[in-house]
């Protein structure tokens, strides 16, 4: 990959990092917060559905999510597959569209 | 007096570690026991070494899984139970028993451009640089490097990716990204960018644990990190 790329691509990974530190530690304390007294699939839907906010927020997850994920895992490739070139990017955009639209699928079920 | 059994590396990638007994002196080191197997022992063995005070660096060897000078270990300090596994240095090809192909090392150290290119000639005035400015300061703690390869032997990523150009040519690359009178800064950040450069470093500090002069590869890095990522905002790279 170019030095722009490279570079690029560290710097995303840095960004998504410090967003999933933001969305990883709201969430753990929400699901805290929300297992005090049991947990049913109706009270979670209850506080969801409909709900802008939370949308927005898993939304944002999921992205950085899909940024940060196949950029690591691009990284294992190299260093542990010896995988290198066109065939890696490819898969690599591929699991990232993965992510994104598994994500995205969950984040509408949830709050739609 | 005690005798150390020692097992020393004989042959290429495909050898074998062979066992030899040498006595025990007091303040003995590595280098001394390899010298006496050298002597009295077997003269066929291969090894390097100069100075044999701890300023060059060629006597550099894997000491019981880890990579040290032999003129500056202590064998009090690495045996155990009178045990000592003495092999050459880590992820580079192995000439014959102890000695390795350093050429690599040094081909990394050229392709992250880690050549100083002049801005001035001899007939311009020398350069005036104030040694606590912050960009000499840093070059300064990075300078010392000696090229001795123990930083490199030493580090995760050398071994699971032969094309990462390692703790050593990234270090020297960041002196000269330091280096206010250098001309070649844009190329220098795009050779350190690039497909097995500075990011793919993973900062275990492996590099910075085993220097033997103390330097900071680690620390250099995440320089030419932070270098490099300026660079790409401002569209310079």
């Amino acid at each position: 990959m170019s030095p722009r790329g490279e570079a690029g691509l560290w710097i995303a990974q840095r960004a998504s990092a410090a967003v999933l530190a933001l969305c990883v530690l709201v969430h753990i304390v929400v699901m805290i917060y929300a297992v005090r007294g049991g947990l049913s699939a109706a009270e979670i839907l209850g506080r969801t559905r409909g709900n802008a906010g939370w949308a927005v927020f898993y939304s944002l997850f999921v992205l950085a999510v899909a940024v940060h994920a196949p950029i690591g895992l691009r990284a294992i490739a190299i260093e542990w597959l010896g995988w290198r070139g066109r065939s890696l990017g490819i898969f690599v955009h591929l699991f990232a569209a993965l992510l994104l639209m598994m994500g995205l699928r969950a984040v509408w079920a949830v709050c739609a | 007096m005690s005798r150390l059994q020692v097992e020393v590396w004989r042959g290429r990638a495909d050898g074998r570690y062979q066992r030899f007994e040498v006595p025990r002196e007091e303040s003995q080191t590595v280098l001394d026991v390899v010298t006496y197997i050298q002597r009295h022992l077997d003269p066929t063995l291969a090894y390097r070494f100069a100075c044999r005070v701890g300023m060059c660096g060629s006597c550099a060897m894997t000491v019981n899984g880890v990579a040290r000078w032999t003129c500056r270990t202590h064998v009090a300090r690495v045996a155990r139970d009178d045990r000592l596994q003495i092999g050459p240095l880590a992820n580079l090809p192995v000439i014959r028993d102890l000695a390795t192909d350093m050429r690599e090392f040094f081909d990394k150290w050229a392709r992250a451009q880690g050549h100083f290119v002049p801005t001035a000639t001899r007939r311009d005035e020398p350069a005036r640089i104030a040694p606590e400015s912050r960009s000499r300061a840093a070059a300064n703690a990075a300078i010392e490097c000696i090229g001795c390869g123990v930083c490199y032997a030493s580090c995760d990523v050398v071994a699971w990716n032969p094309d990462y150009l390692g703790p050593a040519a990234l270090n020297r690359a960041w002196t000269l990204v330091n280096d206010v009178r250098d001309a070649a800064r844009v190329e220098r950040l795009r050779a350190v960018s690039g497909d097995a450069g500075c990011h793919s470093c993973h900062t275990h500090l492996s590099c910075t644990e085993r220097c033997p002069k103390q330097l900071s590869p680690t620390a250099s890095i995440a320089g030419l990190k932070r270098v490099t990522a300026l660079a790409f905002l401002k569209g310079e790279l």
